[in-house]
């Protein structure tokens, strides 16, 4: 009846684990009750759950991958503390080596796809859309499915920490380990199941903006006009599209093998697991610039709005910014120049991967020379672009060294090669989604953060990470590798105690994010932004209110060039009024809907029958979310109409602002 | 993705393979790996003995000489990046009244194609290294030497390391003893998940993959003991495959064959199969006598037929099974 | 499904391409599962690579060869592109508002996928039978997954179709309809070209040797 679901899947002999799901319960309950008590149910179903507005769901996903950060995080710091201590035998430490396993690959996989993932994902939803002049993604139903579906993953990502086990794989999973004969329990079918469902959510979302970029841009906004963000959202996702569906081939071969005796990746029969190897990276090299290429934009929409110029060398950051969206198909060996490729095909990718650091290299100049000759605001986000520029050239550098072959089979798997992705990617990914955060958390609620508790925080994760890792680089050099829950070598000790302390130093990073969320709300009338541009912007995301309304403009922008929202301020300035009042046309907006909300349901249904080999279940997930498009499929009005009088009067109010704004800067 | 990449290495047996055997290429080393460039080694070297960069053979001394000449090289753009970047966002801070403000300035030839150059220059002198570095440091490659090479084959279990003498006709777990200043021809592969073969001090680790076999050629210097481990995870045993390589003088070496040749156990199927169950051995073990061609039979595993995976039962890999 | 509704208006349809705003619902919705099918295609180029890298690894087994029927997967083939004009008939009667022509074609499209579905059912069958089932080696395993996962796509396509004709039939033909109607037959003439792939690459090829 149950599959292979019984009461032994409860961790009760793992005290950790245990208290653990113990205290997430407690929390979603309070959390649920405090909902209850409040009434707000009725609000969150109508104005979250169920909205299909590209900003509810960009702040759905940024939320879901704060939390998620959490998750990751602690696992991190279990690994931190662990191996501080686990000099010895399999019992040093405090983590079994099974527990351990399972942290490490929950880990990273829970980083990737949960936390980095949904914080690019979720800036892009949030502002491309407003960047590129559009009133919504071009698919706001399906937009919700998707963020729905990655919810639905994560959703089964943490069941497994209560029902059952976690993979013991790594988080790529690389058979044979992850193979029936060598992982025998639900761990690898937990990690393929989530992340499979999760991945559908995020091609879905993938061609959702692929479309908005290419088909809604406002009237004007050629796409060499579009803002770098735009630019740099674009080739991830066209990455995401070209590059998820090989990972959806990919772990449905594994599963086969799992559920059905295949015979891709077993080592008999046939079976050749590299082949699983080189499809992952084929995957996998890609995802890494789905997740950096959206910092990079980022960062340079930081940049030049804090140093008061636009983006120096635009053209040339496009260029590289399409570069490396190419070449990332074509470096996908260099993680496994161990294998024994061949001289000639090793020294292929070697060079291809050091070939993208050529545009990489460039647009660290071209922010250089954005700073040059500009007025820097020294502002939280602007901090964490330094802080990424620093940091990011030094893991791009031992990236290049790791990209050589033969310094390759010295440090492959090594704590080197931790340290050089973390580098990037806390470096890179996690600072450009926390100043992504810091930059536009106002236009998303209409008030700021509190700068003090930013900064806190950007010098807690900036001193804590090269405190944390640097220890690392030479732990590699030194012969230790990665995932080991012991050692025996006495002499790495003081190194990974110090690399604790620089952990630990993250999660002050992490408390000053949470300090600085609560402060800022309570002094939201203080911090308010009542002019809907802040900063002193330069893209169309400031035009509107802050928030904006559901509709983001009264009337679509008329873009005249590069910077567009830069040049209709300019020209208001100059003439001291604003331009004539437009003829306002009722707009038409798509309907809530719960069909996301609906369909994650049952793929957490189908998901978990699955794990669990509830085959009647799996069959009720699937007719339920076949009826479940079928009644979305019969529904009849899609849209409804916000009257052009009520778009006047919005707009009344907002041009009353602006134009005091207009007055005040002429004054002075 | 041609048929190279995926099966990189060809199983054994097959044409591909026969001929890497006879045609090793055995090339002399580039003289640009062998300079220690920029003098910066014996700085680094202090912290880290017994890791990389501490090489007791040429291959290591090569790996390690490539690892910092990229690194040197790389700093002289890293450096000056990083402190322009601090410069310019210090002297262009808003609150600088000497500091001159350009808000048109966004574009100058000129400077795009020093920032497109810089980069590439850099990388096509790397790239060259990488090239050069592939080719002379292929682990496929044999080491040039008057003495003939010692053959050594390598299979990783869960989660212990069979080393198998096939010329001397012994074999070992967890030890691996062999003469110094002699060519190691190691051919690799494994019997259950996949591992990476790695003596850090040595230089050049590589998997050893089930069904397919690698092949490493490395040389210590002088005799000494060495630390050796997999640098692949592998499951639950995985800090424990370690492994101590003892470089011996010739004499010592052959004293040392001549004392384990037919002492102790015989590595049979019986005692293969013994080996193939999960578990950790804490200390070396010895067989005097291995059966013949073990090696191929645990290669030939991929060509088993599945009904023979569950013969052969709970744990164990149908080469087992093939044996008999 | 776009929130903004501007009129199929023939001058902007014409003009998209450009920095002439946001384009009409038809060409996005048309484009963003033009987008899909590609990502579709990568899919099962994925398989595809598999089936070529795995074709040998057969493990002692038979070989494609010795297991595949030419005149089955002929038969196939004609039933799949014959639906594929079926199809295109029914866009025919579609654009022509015709209720009881669209009804007609679409069964004959579902009908030709059923047969062509249970052909490959059969086949399936036959050599599951005869000990040549996915698990017996690498290569079967490789085969079965890439033409099964094209099987899969025509089940889809075939409940797609079912809800589709159920909707013509009781709610006529609506812009909406009509928009998912032309994503319908993007999506089953997109399977054609995989089956193309397939038959040259898979059997063709294989039986060739």
């Amino acid at each position: 009846m149950l599959g292979k679901l019984t009461w032994a899947a409860i961790p009760t002999d793992e005290p950790i684990a245990l208290i653990t799901v113990l205290v997430v319960l407690l929390g979603i309950g309070a959390v649920l009750a405090w909902i209850t008590v409040k009434g707000h149910w009725t609000y969150l179903w109508k104005e979250w759950i169920t909205s299909v507005d590209h900003k509810r769901v960009g702040v759905m996903y940024f939320l879901l991958g704060l939390v998620m950060l959490l998750r990751g995080f602690a696992d991190a710091i279990m690994m931190r503390t662990h191996q501080a201590l686990a000099v010895g035998g399999a019992d040093a430490g405090y983590l079994a080596p099974d527990h351990f396993n399972q942290i490490f690959s929950a880990h990273g996989t829970i980083m990737i796809f949960f936390t980095a993932m949904p914080f690019m994902v979720g800036l892009m939803n949030y502002v491309v859309p407003l960047q590129i002049g559009a009133r919504d993604v071009a698919y706001p139903t399906l937009n919700s499915v998707s963020f729905w579906i990655t919810a639905a993953g994560m959703a089964l990502i943490n069941i497994s920490l209560g029902v059952g086990v976690y993979s013991r794989a790594g988080w790529l999973a690389y058979p044979p380990l992850s193979e029936l004969q060598f992982s025998p329990d639900v761990g690898v079918d937990y990690h393929l199941w989530a992340l499979q469902i999760s991945g559908v959510g995020t091609l879905m979302s993938g061609i959702n903006l692929v479309a908005t970029i290419f088909k809604m841009r406002a009237p004007g906004m050629t796409l060499t006009r579009m803002p770098i963000f735009c630019w740099t959202a674009l080739a991830s996702n066209l990455l995401i599209v070209a590059a998820f569906p090989i990972l959806t081939a990919t772990f449905a071969m594994l599963l086969l093998d799992r559920y059905l005796g295949f015979h891709f990746f077993t080592n008999d029969a046939g079976g050749n697991a590299m082949m699983y190897v080189n499809l992952i990276w084929a995957w996998g090299h890609p995802e890494v610039y789905i997740l950096i290429l959206p910092a990079f934009g980022v960062f340079s929409e930081v940049i030049s709005t804090f140093s008061g110029k636009p983006l120096f060398g635009y053209r040339s950051m496009i260029a590289a910014t399409m570069v490396i969206c190419v070449l990332s198909f074509m470096v996908w060996l260099h993680h496994f120049f161990t294998m024994g490729g061949g001289a000639d095909v090793n020294a292929f990718f070697g060079i291809m991967t050091m070939i993208i650091s050529v545009p990489t290299g460039v647009k660290v100049f071209n922010w250089m020379f954005t700073m040059y000759g500009g007025r820097v605001r020294f502002t939280a986000p602007v901090l964490w672009t330094i802080g990424f520029m620093i940091t990011f050239v030094i893991g791009g550098m031992t990236g290049v060294m790791l990209a050589i072959p033969p310094n390759d089979f010295l440090l492959h798997n090594s704590l080197f090669l931790i340290a050089h992705f973390h580098n990037v990617v806390i470096g890179g990914v996690v600072f450009g989604a926390l100043a992504g955060y810091m930059y536009w958390f106002p236009k998303a609620f209409g008030f700021r953060l509190h700068e003090g508790w930013g900064k806190a925080s950007f010098w807690f994760w900036c001193i804590g990470f090269y405190i944390a890792f640097m220890p690392l680089y030479g732990l590699g050099l030194m012969g230790m590798t990665r995932r080991m829950q012991h050692y025996d070598n006495p002499a790495w000790q003081p190194w990974l105690v110090v690399a604790m302390f620089g952990t630990v130093l993250i999660f002050f990073g992490i408390v000053c994010l949470v300090i600085q969320l609560a402060v800022s709300i309570r002094r939201r009338e203080a911090l308010a932004d009542t002019t809907g541009d802040p900063w002193d912007g330069r893209s169309l995301e400031w035009i509107t209110t802050s928030p904006p309304p559901s509709f983001n403009f009264s009337v679509l922008p008329d873009v005249r060039g590069e910077e567009a929202y830069w040049g209709i301020k300019q020209a208001a300035l100059r003439a001291r009024r604003l331009a004539d009042k437009p003829v306002y046309e009722p707009i038409h907006l798509p309907h809530n809907s719960p069909t996301g909300f609906f369909t994650a349901f049952f793929a957490v249904v189908l998901g978990f029958a699955m794990i669990w080999h509830i085959w009647w279940l799996a069959i009720l997930g699937l007719v339920g979310a076949f009826a479940g498009f079928v009644v979305f499929a019969w529904r009849d009005e899609d849209e409804y109409e916000v009257p052009a009088a009520e778009v006047a009067a919005y707009d009344e109010q907002r041009r009353a602002i602006r134009q005091s704004l207009v007055d005040t800067e002429a004054r002075a | 993705m041609s048929e190279s990449i995926l099966q990189a290495v060809a199983p054994a047996g097959s044409p591909a393979a026969a001929a890497n055997a006879t045609a090793s290429p055995q090339r002399p080393r580039h003289p640009l790996l062998r300079s220690r460039a920029f003098g910066v080694a014996p700085l680094l070297l202090t912290a880290c003995s017994g890791g990389v960069l501490d090489p007791k053979g040429p291959i290591g001394d090569a790996e390690r000489s490539i690892l910092l000449n990229s690194f040197v090289i790389m700093l002289f753009v890293v450096v000056p990046v990083i402190v322009l970047t601090l410069a310019f966002a210090w002297w262009f801070r808003a609150s600088n009244p000497r500091a001159k403000y350009m808000p048109d300035w966004v574009y100058s030839g000129r400077i795009e194609f020093i920032v497109w150059s810089i980069p590439a220059l850099v990388v096509m002198f790397l790239g060259g290294i990488a090239w050069v570095g592939s080719h002379d440091l292929d682990p496929w490659a044999r080491i040039e030497s008057k003495k003939p090479p010692v053959e050594i084959q390598v299979v990783s279990l869960d989660w212990k390391w069979l080393f198998i003498y096939p010329d001397q006709g012994i074999a070992t777990v967890n030890e691996l003893v062999v003469p110094a200043q002699t060519p190691l021809h190691f051919h690799l592969t494994s019997a259950t998940v996949m591992n990476s073969f790695f003596v850090p001090q040595l230089g050049s680790q590589i998997y050893t993959m089930a069904g397919m076999e690698s092949q490493l050629n490395l040389l210590a210097h002088a005799p000494g003991v060495f630390d050796g481990l997999s640098a692949q995870f592998s499951g639950e045993g995985f800090p424990e495959m370690r492994f101590k390589l003892r470089a011996l003088a010739d004499a010592d070496y052959a004293a040392w064959i001549d004392g384990r040749r037919g002492a102790g156990d015989r590595l049979d199927a019986a005692a293969y199969r013994t080996l193939l169950q999960p578990g950790v051995e804490k200390q070396p073990r010895y067989f005097g006598a291995v059966e013949s061609n073990l090696f191929q039979h645990i290669l030939m595993q991929s060509h088993t037929l599945p009904a023979m995976k569950a013969q052969a039962g709970n744990g164990e890999t149908a080469a087992s099974a093939h044996m008999h | 499904m776009s929130a903004v509704a501007i009129a199929d208006d023939p001058q902007r349809l014409a003009a998209h391409h450009g920095g002439n705003g946001p384009a009409p619902k038809r060409i996005v919705v048309g484009y963003g599962f033009w987008v899909f099918l590609l990502s579709d295609f990568i899919m099962f180029s994925g398989f595809f690579a598999a089936y070529a890298a795995l074709k040998n690894a057969t493990a002692g087994g038979l070989g494609a060869r010795e297991l595949f029927d030419l005149g089955n997967v002929a038969v196939e083939t004609v039933c799949l592109l014959l639906s594929s004009f079926t199809c295109g008939m029914a866009a025919l009667a579609v654009s022509v508002r015709n209720r009881i022509w669209t009804q007609f074609w679409l069964l004959a499209t579902g009908l030709l996928g059923l047969a062509f579905f249970a052909l490959e059912v059969r086949e399936f069958h036959e050599l599951i039978e005869a000990g040549n089932g996915p698990q017996r080696s690498a290569f079967l395993s490789a085969f079965f997954t890439l033409v099964g996962c094209h099987g899969a796509h025509i089940v889809a396509g075939g409940l797609w179709l079912g809800t589709m004709m159920a909707q013509f039939w009781f709610k006529g033909f609506n812009e909406m309809l009509i928009r998912r109607f032309m994503c319908f037959s993007l999506f089953w003439h997109a399977l054609d070209i995989v089956w193309v792939a397939i038959f040259t690459i898979v059997y063709l090829m294989g039986v060739a040797g």
